[in-house]
């Protein structure tokens, strides 16, 4: 077994620091205080600053524990933030595909609907945002269950609805599925939430790799799957690239 | 080497970007980075030239490092621009020779009583189509002018340049001090209040009127066209259009004929409508503008409803107020309640621009209870946008003599759904959003394109725009018409404001 990594046992102190007192100290301070090199110091508060566990006071340059850390149970990518970081790839995505294209995030048991851009051929089509999908049933779901043990072991244990006889029906298909994604890193549903309705979806990542919502094209499987019924490779390496390029933007630095 | 991407540059009030379009007009990179906002006094607002520079010299890169390529691979640059903000700098070093005054500064509120007294003040709006306000370039150069010890006469000896952010970035990507272009284009020219609307020329009675040394002044472009070649950030690149960035998004949203119009939703809000090859009057408050000229072709011209503030209310919001951490997050606010609890926000911040006109004018928040939370205040927030939308689209209706049927949207606000949503409730008209959320840089992208023959016509830059978004009208008509009642008699409370000095 590694012994206990430094840094992140200094980004502990520092945060213990941030927590006592006054609640606002300086670079200076805090290397002091820990008798650490500045530069080692710097180095830390920057990477704290990056994941919103610091923040520094623009006037003063001093340092405080960061809004993000007092709402870690919460979700920490707002919804509506999240729609507006990705919106310019999601289009992008639409355009590629010719496919109508979501953006889901987890919400009790089911994928809620947090951006939706309609198919590039200007047929009539209703905005979706706000409507919940089944997470089983469904590319985005899969992808959310899949990096989401809490959900996934929640989705386990409840009935999962039957939408056509391709739907996933036992808790440990559900399993097999979600393992397969994380192999892959990525989802399909071919048939299961409607006879002749596809779809595929990748995750989209921020700050240490963290899942955050995920996105995805859906559509015909006529024209999402090749001859053998498997969602084509073309689409899906656009799906999984706008995926990456909002986590890249996210601040995911290895996806 | 082939050239496959279309690079633009989209110099806006709140922050720079930069992306490389595809043949289909598809976004293949994209890069951002804000600039500071600064409020050195009530009613100032400047912007740093440098530090712009400075963003575009790191994004520039970035933007071509994310789609993996070289310099060599883009066909042409197109740069729009946040309008009439006023840069002067020194032609010798290069250097800014005060910060950049931007639209939404009022310093000049005072100078511009002062010219609207003089008897021949008229001339403004008969020859460039504009009224006296403070919005525009030529009464921020004159108080520049005045109040900096030598300006003058270096300007007029053309030893200190003036331009909009367009002329400064493209004297810089040209060489700078070593050769750069002093260009400008007739959309950003006809925001000066100095250009002969017609001629598309510097008219000498309306320099006279401001007292603008010509050494000056850039020489004005069409939109579409290659002004020169980058030999700094983008070393060889064509730079071959330059539009106002709300000109640009008429151009986005490929708006080519007359009657066609879109708005788009920033840090304020712009609806402009294509009037075609002649320029129209307004008597409701709108303003005559160039829409856009190509190359040699007849220019196109727009009537446009200008909102100061939209986005920058929310703006205020994250940064002066602190409530919300992020633009988005208003819209997270807001629906924490289900209406604004009868509070009113009109952020008559620089004045009221289109329909009203009064720079005398300062924002008020009415309505205030005990009952009201901050979920209502951010309610309010994004329903001041929607009520000036609906004040510019009724004054555009009575104006061009027809009925805006559909909305064209664009824009930083339109990611957020619950404003799109209550604009379509209270213009009564399904709101659409296009495939490429940034029309503006997609239109700076399509002139460019066009200038240099990588698109040929504008018919296939029309077979690009497609419907990603659509809101449709679905708030109880009485309701509207009471909540609009309210709206107008919050505006009233914004009046007369400002008192001009003694004596
Ligand atoms: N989801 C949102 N809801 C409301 N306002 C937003 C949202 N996202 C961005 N904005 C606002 O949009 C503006 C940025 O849009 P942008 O088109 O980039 O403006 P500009 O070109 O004027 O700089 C900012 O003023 C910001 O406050
Ligand atoms: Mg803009």
């Amino acid at each position: 077994m590694p012994g206990p990594v430094q840094s992140i046992e200094r980004a502990a102190a520092i945060l213990r620091l941030l927590a006592q007192g006054s609640g606002r100290l300086g670079l200076s301070e805090i290397a002091n205080s820990l008798g650490l090199a500045r530069g080692t110091a710097h180095g830390i508060l920057r990477t704290l600053q990056l994941v919103g566990f610091v923040e520094q006071d623009d006037a003063t340059g001093k340092y405080q524990l960061g809004a993000a850390l007092l709402h870690l149970g919460t979700s920490y990518l707002d919804v509506n933030e999240l729609r507006s970081r990705a919106i310019n790839w999601a289009d992008a995505l639409a355009a590629r595909s010719g496919e109508a294209v979501r953006i889901g995030t987890h919400l009790q048991g089911k994928v809620l609907v947090v951006h939706h851009v309609f198919r590039p051929d200007d047929s009539l089509q209703t905005l979706d945002v706000g409507v919940l999908l089944p997470m089983h049933a469904t590319a985005i779901g899969k992808v959310l269950l899949a990096y989401d043990a809490n959900a996934a072991a929640a989705a386990q244990d409840s009935e999962l609805e039957q939408f056509s006889r391709r739907t996933i029906r036992t808790p440990k298909e559900l399993a097999r599925a979600l393992s397969g994604v994380r192999e892959v890193g990525w989802a399909a549903d071919v048939d299961e939430i409607a006879m002749g309705e596809a779809g595929v979806a990748a995750p989209i990542r921020g700050y240490g790799g963290l899942v955050v919502g995920a996105m995805g094209i859906s559509g015909s499987a006529d024209r999402i799957c090749d001859a053998a019924g498997r969602p084509r490779g073309e689409l899906v390496s656009y799906v999984r690239d706008a995926a990456r390029a909002v986590s890249r933007d996210l601040g995911a630095a290895r996806w | 080497m082939t050239e496959r991407y279309v690079m633009s540059i989209d110099q806006g009030t709140t922050s720079t970007r930069c992306i490389l379009f595809d043949h289909r007009g598809r976004l293949v990179s994209v890069t951002q980075r804000e600039h500071k906002q600064h409020f050195p006094r009530p009613g100032w607002v400047e912007h740093d030239p440098m530090e712009i520079w400075r963003n575009l010299e790191r994004i520039a890169p970035e933007a071509l490092a994310q789609a993996g390529i070289g310099p060599g691979e883009v066909a042409a640059v197109g740069i729009a621009n946040q309008r009439e903000t006023t840069v002067l700098w020194d032609r010798r070093t290069g250097l800014p020779v005060t910060p950049a005054v931007v639209w939404q500064d009022t310093r000049t509120g005072d100078l511009v009583d002062e010219l609207a007294r003089r008897p021949d003040a008229h001339v403004v709006k008969d020859r460039c189509g504009l009224p006296l306000a403070t919005y525009f370039a030529a009464p921020t150069v004159r108080w520049l002018l005045d109040h900096t010890p030598r300006l003058r006469e270096r300007a007029e000896r053309g030893e200190v340049l003036f331009g909009t952010m367009e002329s400064w970035l493209i004297w810089n990507l040209t060489g700078g001090p070593d050769g750069g272009v002093h260009v400008t284009d007739v959309t950003n020219a006809s925001r000066t209040l100095l250009m002969d609307l017609r001629a598309l020329s510097w008219d000498p009675v309306l320099l006279d009127f401001f007292g603008v040394p010509r050494a000056m002044l850039p020489e004005i472009r069409p939109s579409s066209e290659t002004y020169g070649t980058a030999r700094r950030v983008l070393p060889g690149v064509r730079i071959a259009a330059a539009l106002g960035d709300q000109q640009a998004a008429l151009f986005g949203q490929t708006c080519f004929h007359r009657g066609e119009a879109k708005c788009t939703y920033g840090t304020g809000a712009f609806l402009l409508l294509n009037t075609g090859t002649e320029p129209v009057a307004s008597t409701h408050g709108l303003l005559t503008t160039v829409g856009y000229q190509i190359g040699d072709q007849p220019a196109v011209y727009a009537l446009e409803g200008s909102i100061a503030i939209t986005g920058a209310l929310v703006q205020w919001f994250r940064d002066r107020l602190g409530i919300i951490s992020s633009a988005p997050e208003i819209e997270t606010l807001a629906r924490t309640v289900d209406d604004n609890g009868g509070c009113y926000i009109v952020p008559a911040f620089s004045g009221l621009f289109a329909p009203h006109w009064r720079s005398e004018a300062r924002g008020v928040i009415v309505g205030l209870t005990s009952y009201i939370t901050k979920g209502h205040l951010a309610r309010a927030v994004l329903e001041a946008t929607g009520w000036q939308t609906r004040e510019v689209v009724d004054a555009m209706n009575a104006d061009a003599g027809l009925t805006l049927t559909t909305l064209k949207v664009d824009g930083g606000m339109t990611s957020d759904n619950l404003l799109m949503q209550f604009i379509a409730d209270v213009l009564d008209v399904p709101v659409v959003r296009p495939m490429v959320a940034e029309t503006v840089s997609l239109g700076a992208a399509y002139a460019a394109g066009l200038a240099v023959g990588y698109w040929p016509d504008l018919e296939v830059l029309r077979g690009n725009w497609h419907r990603a978004g659509q809101w449709l009208p679905a708030m109880d008509p009485q309701r509207r018409e009471s909540e609009y009642g309210n709206w107008r008699r919050a505006v009233e409370r914004t009046l007369d404001w400002i008192k001009p000095p003694a004596g």
